[in-house]
């Protein structure tokens, strides 16, 4: 896809996302002091951002530190907030690698009921078949009703093929098959759907590993890549939804789903600094071209609300 | 759901409840708590804000403060504010006085479960009302959605619109209407695509949608687990169409469940539904003052009751009782109640629900509390033959050895099942000196002390799935 038409689009995307927290920055702070009540709401909008309680105190501290009593701007306060944010979400920004040295590359990919797994795998098939690459897609979530129709039809749309059981079939033994037909095709990534499942359900996480350990009869080293989709609009949870997963199944990185939403998937920066997960690319829509490599200063800045247009032309980083 | 509210909030109110007297600055300490502890919760903010206003306005007035108790004061009216909040005493049922065919109009963002939730709906609506039922998908956006409420349907013994390719949403809904006349039924239900609040465009389309069938109820679909943004979301969605009711999904999550509490107070439409599973059975009405007593960690026994007189076979439980009071239990019993239990839902969900389990919850966090050990015994009784269940006694290590390769499980297994089985009966015969008061309490301290066991079997068996 061309650079330009992917910026102008995550633009659209991110700037819905952030109005609502810039717009009430902005009202907090253009006519204040920084003062012990400003620094409170400044709190709290951070905290309505779904940060999350100890990443807003750390923040606010530190602003406390160093202009506590100033005049600031709302300019000033978008920038370093957005400084802050940046720092804690660089590290984590790290494109899913495909190894075609593994054919294929089996990518695993879980989350919660309702995440957007399904949509996403669509939209990976596609970003493949754009490289070059020879992707194959799995209808591992074989309980849901027209959940393998659903798959089917992104595979239609995007031209990989798809491994499908009977409804009720073991997800693991779909997931085997499917890694072997992969190999006599050469086909370079299986993208393997699971079915939605919470994680305090301590038998659907054992029919996780279950799938990990069959495929690893055909290759040890299998899944080489562990994506765990999280849906922006969920709060403080998605912190039980991570540990759980990545304790369970080794998450090896996250996608964070339809932040074209008014949800500002604040709870991001939470992980970040919690768990340190890479973020591999973030969904904006149900199209298949929605999906965006995940870039820290853009989100940061997308946050807190700076000014997007001057984005375009400088911010090539990580894409 | 509402565990980690309410546990949070019980270590604050036990430090009030100790006290002889209670200074203002102390409640105000302890609201500051309640503050964060409903943030960190997802309580959306202006709702925290309004609720810890309203707590601190009566709990500071001279009576609280005065009385001899004020810290059970407190909790009082913390209990009070939280029913309010949550829409006042009383589950509200779906209202479906409207000429028949009532229309059921379900919104949401992508993902809250609008779909499993229709079928759900349709399900209690033709069990409990005795209706007749139309489910019709209005999703034209999302692959395969379509086909998947009519599975649903099939599922639920309801009827679903035939599919007609390259239909408008609002055609959909035209045909829908139109079939539910024609052919009598008395509910339809019009299961919409998921859209984002902003999207004006999807908004206008469901505005339309709204205009051609005018619902009875306009029900919004909410997950457990929405953080801050629920406001955002409820609020649009009524203002675009007026909802007049909320379902809250995956309730049986761990979320703190914030989203719930914010709900009433954002639309001022009571919460009627939660879903908790994927069965679709799991759909239940929504009783404020039950979950603020959840969430205060004191249980709720009326539901549990209600949950056991709805599914626990009455003629069942009085044969049973009456063996037990003979001292006659055996496994063959013991199979039945577990088979009684798994169907009452999760073990975890019915602890819930009792007063004081917070803290035995949480030691038994690790001990994998859910059905797969009831199911994984029944599996062992199940490779028995009837003269071993009648007679534990018989059981050595062949027919041991013969039972664990039956149900497919370890001899430690086997041993395990039948060591908690001696300690049940034991346990019983000295329950039945106390009378029957004390053999519930019995039955239900010896069924805990299994699954504490060393290491409980867990392990993802193909028949595990699904464990409710």
């Amino acid at each position: 896809m061309a650079l330009s038409g992917f910026f102008s689009r995550l633009k659209e995307g991110l700037s819905r996302s952030t109005q609502k927290l810039s717009t009430s920055i902005t009202a907090v702070f253009t006519k204040r002091k920084l003062d012990d009540e400003a620094l409170e709401e400044l709190e709290e909008l951070l905290i309505g951002a779904d940060l999350g309680p100890s990443v807003a105190k750390r923040v606010i501290e530190a602003f406390r530190r160093t202009r506590f009593g100033q005049d600031v701007t709302d300019e000033e306060i978008k920038a370093a907030l957005a400084e802050e944010i940046t720092a804690i979400l660089a590290p984590v920004a790290q494109p899913l690698e495909i190894d075609a040295g593994h054919a294929p590359h089996v990518v695993l990919v879980v989350g919660v009921n309702g995440t957007g797994k399904t949509t996403t795998i669509g939209k990976f098939a596609q970003f493949y078949r754009d490289q070059g690459l020879r992707p194959m897609l799995v209808a591992g979530d074989t309980f849901r009703a027209a959940a393998v129709e659903q798959l089917q039809i992104w595979g239609e749309r995007t031209g990989a093929p798809v491994v499908s059981g009977k409804p009720e079939t073991d997800a693991a033994g779909l997931a085997f098959t499917a890694l072997e037909r992969a190999r006599r095709e050469g086909i370079d990534v299986l993208l393997i759907d699971t079915a939605g499942r919470l994680h305090n359900k301590t038998a659907l996480m054992d029919e996780l590993t279950k799938i990990i350990r069959v495929m690893q009869k055909l290759d040890p080293t299998a899944p080489h890549s562990t994506v765990l989709v999280l849906d922006a609009t969920t709060g403080q949870n998605a912190l039980n939804q991570v540990e759980v997963f990545q304790d369970l199944v080794n998450v090896d990185g996250l996608i964070v789903t339809k932040l074209d939403g008014s949800a500002r998937g604040g709870v991001v920066v939470a992980l970040a600094e919690e768990f340190g997960l890479p973020v591999h690319a973030v969904g904006v829509g149900e199209k298949v071209g929605d999906l965006r490599p995940f870039v820290a200063a853009e989100f940061a800045r997308g946050l807190v609300g700076a000014s997007l247009s001057q984005l375009s032309g400088s911010s090539p980083d990580g894409v | 759901m509402f565990e980690s509210l309410s546990n949070r909030l019980a270590t604050t109110f036990d430090r009030l409840r100790g006290r002889g007297a209670l200074s203002e600055t102390e409640v105000l300490e302890a609201m500051r708590e309640v503050r964060l502890a409903l943030l960190e919760a997802d309580v959306a903010l202006p709702v925290v804000k309004e609720f810890v206003t309203k707590v601190r306005d009566r709990a500071v007035g001279a009576e609280v403060l005065r009385s001899v108790t004020p810290g059970q004061q407190v909790v009082k009216i913390v209990n009070d504010v939280l029913i309010e909040s949550l829409g006042g005493e009383g589950a509200v049922p779906l209202n479906l006085s409207a000429a028949a065919p009532v229309p059921i109009l379900m919104v949401g963002l992508q993902g809250s479960g609008k779909t499993t939730t229709a079928g759900k709906i349709g399900l209690m609506l033709r069990l409990r009302e005795r209706r007749r039922i139309l489910l019709a998908s209005l999703d034209t956006q999302r692959p395969a959605a379509q086909l998947q409420l009519a599975q649903l349907a099939e599922r639920a013994g309801v009827n679903s619109l035939p599919i007609v390719a390259g239909q408008t949403p609002v055609q959909i809904a035209h045909r829908a209407m139109e079939t539910g006349r024609r052919e009598g039924f008395d509910i339809v239900i019009l299961d919409t695509a998921g859209r984002l609040s902003i999207d004006e465009v999807l908004m206008d389309e469901v505005r339309a949608i709204r205009d051609a069938t005018h619902p009875a109820e306009t029900l919004l679909v909410v997950d457990a687990m929405t953080g801050q943004d629920a406001v955002n979301t409820a609020r649009a969605f009524n203002d675009a169409v007026g909802v007049t009711g909320i379902v809250m999904t995956r309730m049986d999550g761990d979320a703190r469940g914030g989203a719930a509490l914010s709900m009433r107070s954002i639309t001022g439409a009571p919460i009627k539904l939660t879903g908790s599973g994927e069965k679709l059975d799991a759909l239940e009405p929504f009783h404020p003052e039950r979950v603020a007593s959840r969430i205060l960690g004191m249980g709720d026994i009326v539901g549990l009751v209600e949950r056991a007189s709805e599914t626990i076979d009455r003629e069942d439980a009085e044969k049973l009782a009456a063996r037990m009071a003979k001292g006659k239990f055996d496994l063959e019993d013991y199979a039945s109640q577990l088979r009684q239990i798994t169907k009452m839902g999760s073990l975890s969900g019915i602890m819930g629900m009792l007063p004081g389990m917070g803290k035995i919850k949480e030691q038994l966090a690790g001990a994998n509390l859910d059905n797969t050990i009831l199911k994984r015994q029944a599996a062992i009784i199940g490779s028995m033959t009837v003269k071993e269940r009648r007679d534990p006694d018989i059981i050595k290590a062949s027919r041991k050895k013969r039972i664990a390769s039956g149900s497919g499980v370890t001899v430690q297994e086997v041993n395990q099942l039948l060591k908690q089985f001696d300690q049940m009966t034991t346990v019983m015969k000295r329950m039945n000196k106390m009378g029957q008061k004390g053999m519930m309490r019995g039955g239900l301290a010896s069924l805990m002390g299994q699954m504490g066991g060393p290491g409980g079997p867990g392990g993802g068996r193909p028949g595990g799935r699904r464990p409710f």
